[in-house]
């Protein structure tokens, strides 16, 4: 059985860089912009932008505008939630298969029933 | 276990789980195409389901609802959109009001049923769930279980702190 966490790549990949992180944890309060973010790395603006469009390529943060400005917004709960509502609904599926697996077995017996002792009635 | 695979999209709101079953495509077909059997397995043995309507044609309508101990009875409807037996089927639907008519306050979310043929008597069943917000996945999860709860801010920050996956 494979339950394939391939699926989250985009947002653990997004997660796995220490800078991305930052930024998140930055972005939660939402009061700077790209520009203002840039500043607390010691990298060039064209690199943290690039981090910042990873970001929201994972659905991670948001641009917002505030006025005239644009400032980058985590979006990280929504995505956590939206996550364990997808594992509670796999949990559901899962119990639904295995009553369909049930069925199945019941009906198997009925027809193994009639087929092999059939016969003895 | 036969459970194959489960994929999650949070970003789309897309589940798709798979499995693979010891029997013929006709017989996981009929688990979908007879009432008297999708009762079975629907609803969990707390919150048993009843189907009053179920019109498995293109256009056709099912309904359903469930009964929990303390006699409650959430109901629920899909909208047939398309079928082709033994194979697809597309319901598109939600929440109802007692009457069977659709709860027009509630999200509406689709399930697309692939089921095919692997090996000579064993089966695959594809079911991706597709919803249109996290409040119609709270309130479909609300149907039978009691879960649904939100998520705070520390909890975030304790996902962030730990390092998260190096691949």
């Amino acid at each position: 059985m494979q339950i394939a966490p391939a699926d989250f790549d985009p947002l653990f990949a997004a997660l796995a860089d220490h800078t991305r992180r930052d930024i998140v944890r930055r972005a939660i309060s939402a009061e700077e912009g790209v520009l203002e973010l840039a500043n607390h790395y010691p990298m060039s603006f064209a690199a943290v932008q690039k981090h910042v469009a990873v970001l929201e390529r994972a659905g991670l943060i948001t641009k917002q505008r505030i006025g005239r400005r644009r400032v980058v917004r985590t979006n990280l709960e929504a995505l956590l939630v939206a996550r364990r509502l997808l594992d509670q609904y796999e949990e559901l599926w899962r119990a639904r298969i295995d009553r369909m697996n049930e069925l199945i077995a019941e009906s198997d017996g009925a027809i193994d029933t009639v087929e092999t002792k059939g016969s003895k009635r | 276990m036969t459970v194959t695979a489960v994929r999650k999209d949070p970003h789309r709101l897309t589940l798709t789980v798979e499995a693979e079953f010891d029997a013929s495509v006709e017989r996981i077909w009929q688990l979908w195409a007879d009432p008297r059997k999708l009762e079975r397995w629907w609803g969990p043995p707390t919150y048993p389901a009843t189907f009053t309507k179920h019109d498995l044609a293109p256009g056709g309508r099912i309904e359903y609802h469930m009964t929990g101990a303390a006699g409650d009875q959430p109901h629920g409807y899909w909208d047939v959109l398309d079928v082709e037996p033994p194979r697809r089927i597309l319901l598109r639907g939600g929440i109802a009001n007692a009457d069977g008519t659709p709860n027009k306050e509630t999200p509406i979310s689709t399930i697309r049923v692939s089921i095919e043929e692997v090996a000579q008597g064993r089966t695959r069943m594809s079911i991706e769930n597709v919803f249109p917000s996290t409040e119609a996945m709270e309130q479909v999860l609300a149907m039978g279980t009691e879960e649904g709860q939100s998520q705070a801010v520390s909890q975030i920050d304790a996902i962030l702190a730990e390092e998260i996956i190096q691949r």
